[in-house]
């Protein structure tokens, strides 16, 4: 039975058609997923079924119907009532979708006055208890900041639940969450779905997410739909050329150091007209006939649907151009580059008046790494566990409580930029939009030759006299890169580089870091929530927990063999292509605060395996091989 | 003639260069050159600007200031000094009457006792004595002036657009015919007062018998001291203690919020009349200082510039700290960092260009509340000196003149629109400045 069929819905902004002629539909009870990259339009969709626009756009055409009621007729007030009634919604950022002044009971109270008359107590527990919240009569009463990301999330997750919806909308409800309270987020919305027969429009860009959790799937490329599938077709065949080359992009085991296929160019600009296919700049099956007449709909097996001219498209192997294998040996173990020693960063807490440190925040708390020349150690953890600040310990843009940072044998003093550069997480934040491109790139060295540089990382010399406003956020990080090789370090400190980036675009920055590394015989200290980017570049891979390394050894040993429970976990957590959930060691909760360590292993409270002497004393390094360690009592 | 440059003149052309050489300098760099189009796009920016480009006009005549040769021999000048615009005006200027008279009268507004005739209202000395005897002809004689000066302004308009049709055609993205409608306003309205003024009191005469409209051009100049001046001198202040307390950071930081703090939790206008007293009684024991009247005046206006530059530098400091603090901490400040960028460098290239638009809004948005804070000091007497001409003073004495029965409207009536106009296209400027270098406003 369809529950929500939208018909040719089309969104205007301006000239701008950032959504134009979606057709899809939902069964009840069923999850359908919308994937794409940034900018395609999947949250337009969404609001607009919500007649929710921002105020610049507007519907431009198309139906909208939930079970037979025709939602754009309906009148604003009638509106309002199937908003959070018949359709529940939840957000990307918990944060800021909660008011802040006001307690989350109350705030579920008033979602429940609203869609079912009345706020009983009980009800508001009942809701609390379904999304997972421990405690809940206590936590009913806390205010939002007093919660974590996660939290924060559940209790989204049990407003939109208030009005007992026959669909939830849920636009990239995860992405602002670490990997292990991702999976308990997933777990609960796949239950509660079930559980309710509630139907589901899952919006992401994360093709594991989609593997994890959906029915059917939506491929959104530039305001159209591309492509819609059952899940299990959709991975084993994905038929257009687009989603082919999405998957072929995804960094993973297989891919191992050798090139990722990349989809050249970007996006195209929502208010660029198109005759033929939106895909055709980027297309390498391209036909004559795509960039004239737009492609019909053909349906290569029953449900499978997908809008491309080539008539075999269901036969076409994943994968563009085929990745290219690099010869590797294992470089002999040389003199470490980079050696730090009981590197320890602890952060005050003031209060009051007088600003006396009432507390420490034990960002860094004894780290000791070591890495060679031209090699690669990946540094994961969940966010706040310190990586951001070891690196810049490392660079000394941080001073450090304690510890030394040894560069070549000798101590570092001060900075030191021509052995160590750093590059980081947002494109957007990292270059100067005052300066041109060509003053950025001489930053650190007046005489750089800067056209050499930027076609080093890929860029065209011309656009040195452009600046950081006229570039996408794959360009501004190549852009960050050059700026960093200008000074020629040894050492380059990558904090986050693609987690700001797309898919396909993550795909060339790592194959340039790869390049840049066997060209240059740079090292690199990759800092690294993304697991399958780990998987795609590092060498040697330490975890960190709550400040300290938890396990650390070559990437075959700890991404295959891990030994530490919150590495386990960690792994476990990451949702894989093949959808299967097969057995999983969860961890519940979430991380503590760095300003109060839970005593004993940090880990215990988390952890399935915690005995008593875990919370008793940190355990010590038990040692696996030579190049594998791990600090836990059971490392086996 | 000998030419005097007081100090509040150097400053104000230093003021005017520094503008159009920094407006040179902002053409050649990128995100200024954006910023600055957009307000130019803007049709209310623009009639703004040009309504601000006339009044600082008349205010630069009015600095041009010179001492007259007294006649005879030897190098004698006159004590007054006097500026190129009271030359100009010098008709207004000398054309007193006794005492107050409405606008465009021809007798006096109060009843004297004339000779041989009983107590009556005197006719004016100057105001409509090219009538003679015919008073019946003062009103046609009003309308034909105003319709000369219709004329007279329509001219000069007409010129001015045959002048400025190559700009038109250079610059075809600015809001000209916004600038075209205020100038052929602004035409008009001159034009009539200037017919007019050939034989009245445009806007009648105070106490003793002054031109209001005379006073009411010389308050302009005063006004945008008091607008500009306070700003260049608070300025250095602001955005070196400001950038300093946000990028060091630490003692740096808190000495100077402390400092801030204090100040702010002063209340403004004692600070003020305590300074203002005190600066009062150094001007007034030592006499000797100043060579004429007008440059014990002019110290004096500078001193009150002085007092509320440093009165009131703490509101743009800490929105200066406040932004360094997050500039700091941003990523490209980070990376210059670790390249072995000095502290120097990183200030000047990446902190103080990224705050600019904060300093550009400040300035253009304070300019309109100092002329209206130099009125309130003044009307309660520890603004400007008594002896200078300002919006301020004229409305001091209006306090009694409405006290008058009938009452006296035309001194403030007058002040009231010069001013209003001064501070509504300040203020119509100052929003387009912020809504254009606004970076959350930026498309
Ligand atoms: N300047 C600072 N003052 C006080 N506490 C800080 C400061 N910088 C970081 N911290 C704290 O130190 C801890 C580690 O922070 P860090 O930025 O290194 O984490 P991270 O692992 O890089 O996280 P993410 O994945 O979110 O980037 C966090 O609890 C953070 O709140
Ligand atoms: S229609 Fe043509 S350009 Fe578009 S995806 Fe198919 S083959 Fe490529
Ligand atoms: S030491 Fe104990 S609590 Fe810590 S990770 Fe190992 S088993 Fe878990
Ligand atoms: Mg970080």
């Amino acid at each position: 039975m369809t529950l929500l069929s939208v018909r040719d819905l089309r969104v205007a902004i301006g000239a701008a058609r950032p959504v134009d002629g979606v057709s899809f539909e939902i069964g009840a009870g069923e999850t359908f997923a919308l994937v794409g990259e940034s900018g395609c339009g999947k949250s337009l969709t969404a609001l607009a079924l919500m007649r929710l626009l921002p105020e610049a756009a507007r519907i431009a055409g198309g139906a909208v119907q939930l079970a037979g009621t025709d939602l754009f007729a309906l009148p604003e007030a009638r509106m309002r009532e199937v908003r959070g009634g018949r359709i529940g919604m939840i957000f990307q950022e918990p944060a800021t979708s909660l008011n802040p002044v006001m307690t989350v009971g109350s705030q579920i109270a008033e979602a429940l006055r609203l869609h079912a008359g009345s706020a009983d107590p009980r009800r508001i527990v009942e809701l609390f208890a379904a999304v997972g919240i421990p405690d809940p009569e206590r936590r009913a009463d806390e205010y939002p900041f007093q919660m974590s990301g996660g939290m924060k999330q559940r209790v989204m997750i049990a407003m939109a639940l208030a009005g007992e919806p026959e669909l939830l909308i849920a636009d990239e409800p995860t992405t602002a969450l670490d990997v292990t309270i991702q999976a308990q987020v997933l777990d609960l919305l796949a239950r509660l779905a079930k559980e309710r027969g509630m139907a589901m429009l899952l919006i992401t860009h994360d093709l594991g997410v989609v593997a994890r959790m959906a029915d059917r799937v939506g491929v959104m490329y530039a305001g159209e739909l591309v492509e819609i599938a059952p899940r299990a077709a959709f991975f084993a065949r994905p038929a257009h050329p687009y989603a082919q080359r999405l998957f072929a992009a995804l960094p993973d085991t297989a891919s191992r150091r050798t090139r990722l296929a990349t989809i050249p160019g970007s996006v195209p600009n929502p208010a660029e007209r198109h005759a033929g296919c939106r895909f055709v700049s980027r297309c390498a099956a391209a036909l004559p006939v795509c960039g004239t007449v737009p492609p019909p709909w053909r349906e290569p097996a029953p449900g499978h649907r997908v809008r491309c001219h080539l008539e075999a498209v269901a036969k076409i192997g994943a994968g563009g151009t085929a990745p290219t294998a690099t010869a590797e040996q294992p470089p002999p173990p040389a003199e470490p580059l980079l050696e730090t020693h009981a590197l320890k960063v602890h952060f005050p807490i003031r209060r009051g008046v007088l600003q006396r440190a009432v507390g420490w925040v034990r960002a860094v708390d004894g780290v000791d790494l070591s890495i060679a020349a031209g090699r690669t150690l990946a540094l994961v953890g969940e966010s706040g566990c310190g990586k951001t600040t070891v690196g810049k310990a490392i660079l000394g843009l941080q001073p450090v409580t304690s510890g030394t940072v040894k560069l070549l044998g000798r101590v570092r003093e001060g900075l030191a930029p021509g052995e160590m550069q750093m590059v980081f997480q947002d494109p957007f934040g990292s270059l100067n939009p005052r300066l041109s491109i060509d003053a950025i790139v001489r930053e650190g060295r007046p005489d750089a030759d800067v056209p050499a540089l930027l076609r080093q990382v890929g860029l065209a010399p011309e656009m040195a006299a452009r600046y950081p406003h006229e570039f996408s956020g794959g360009q501004r990080q190549r852009i960050a890169i050059a700026r960093a090789l200008a000074v020629a370090p040894r050492l380059l400190i990558c904090d986050e580089p693609t987690s700001a980036l797309d898919v396909s675009v993550q795909a060339q920055i790592l194959n340039l870091l790869l390049d840049l590394q066997e060209r240059l015989g740079l090292a690199y200290l990759f800092i690294t929530h993304n697991i399958a980017a780990v998987e795609f570049l590092a060498h040697e891979v330490a975890v960190m927990y709550l400040g300290r390394i938890v396990e650390q050894g070559t990437a075959e040993e700890v991404l295959e063999n891990p030994r530490h429970p919150y590495t386990q976990a960690l792994l476990a957590a990451v949702p894989k292509l093949t959808g299967t959930v097969g057995e999983r060691l969860l961890v519940s909760g979430d991380p503590p605060s760095p300003a109060h360590p839970p005593s004993g292993c940090h880990f215990h409270p988390r952890c399935p395996r915690a005995a008593a002497r875990c919370h008793a004393a940190y355990p010590a390094t038990a040692v696996i091989s030579a190049t594998h360690w791990v600090r836990c009592y059971f490392p086996d | 003639m000998k030419f005097v440059l007081l100090w509040s003149d150097a400053l104000f052309f230093l003021l005017v260069v520094t503008a159009i050489v920094g407006g040179l300098w902002a053409r050649r760099i990128e995100h200024l050159r954006v910023s600055w189009r957009r307000v130019g796009q803007s049709r209310v920016a623009m009639a703004a600007a040009t309504l601000l480009v006339a009044f600082v006009a008349v205010a630069l005549l009015d600095s041009l200031h010179y001492r007259e040769r007294l006649p005879g021999e030897g190098e004698n000048y006159a004590v007054e000094v006097r500026s190129a615009l009271d030359a100009l005006l010098a008709g207004l200027r000398t054309r007193t009457e006794k005492t107050y008279s409405a606008p465009l009268a021809t007798h006096s507004f109060a009843k004297e006792t004339i000779e041989g005739e009983g107590r009556d209202f005197p006719r004016l000395k100057y105001g409509g004595a090219h009538l003679g005897d015919e008073l019946g002809r003062h009103e046609m004689d009003i309308a034909l002036r105003a319709v000369q000066g219709l004329a007279l302004g329509l001219i000069a308009w007409l010129a001015l657009w045959l002048a400025g049709a190559p700009l038109r055609r250079r610059a075809t993205h600015l809001a000209w015919e916004a600038v075209f409608a205020t100038l052929f306003a602004l035409c008009l309205v001159s034009g009539v007062a200037a017919a007019l003024a050939g034989g009245y009191h445009v806007l009648g005469t105070d106490k003793v018998g002054q031109d209001v409209l005379y006073l009411t051009l010389k308050s302009i100049r005063t006004g945008l001291l008091i607008g500009t001046l306070t700003t260049l001198i608070m300025l250095p202040a602001a955005l070196f203690l400001g950038i300093l307390a946000g990028y060091a950071g630490g003692w740096v930081d808190d000495v100077i919020q402390y400092l801030y703090t204090t100040l702010n939790s002063i209340p403004g206008v004692l600070l003020i009349a305590a300074a203002v007293l005190m600066m009062q009684v150094v001007i007034d024991t030592h006499p000797d200082w100043f060579a004429t009247a007008a440059e014990r005046a002019d110290a004096r206006l500078i001193a009150l510039c002085a007092i509320l530059g440093i009165t009131s530098w703490t509101g743009l400091c800490r929105l200066l700290r406040g932004e360094t603090l997050k500039l700091r901490e941003l990523e490209y400040v980070q990376a210059a960092r670790a390249l072995g960028v000095s502290s120097l460098r990183i200030l000047t290239r990446h902190i103080l260009p990224n705050v600019m638009h904060i300093v550009m809004i400040a300035i253009v948005m304070d300019f309109s509340g100092l002329v209206l804070a130099e009125a309130v000091l003044s009307y309660v007497g520890i603004g400007v000196d008594p002896n200078t001409i300002s919006f301020g003073t004229m409305i001091n004495t209006a306090r009694m003149e409405l006290a008058r029965e009938p009452m006296v409207w035309w001194s403030l009536a007058s002040a009231f629109v010069f001013m209003f106009a001064l501070v509504l296209a300040a203020n119509l400027f100052a929003d387009a400045v912020r809504d254009a270098f606004d970076p959350r406003g930026a498309r």
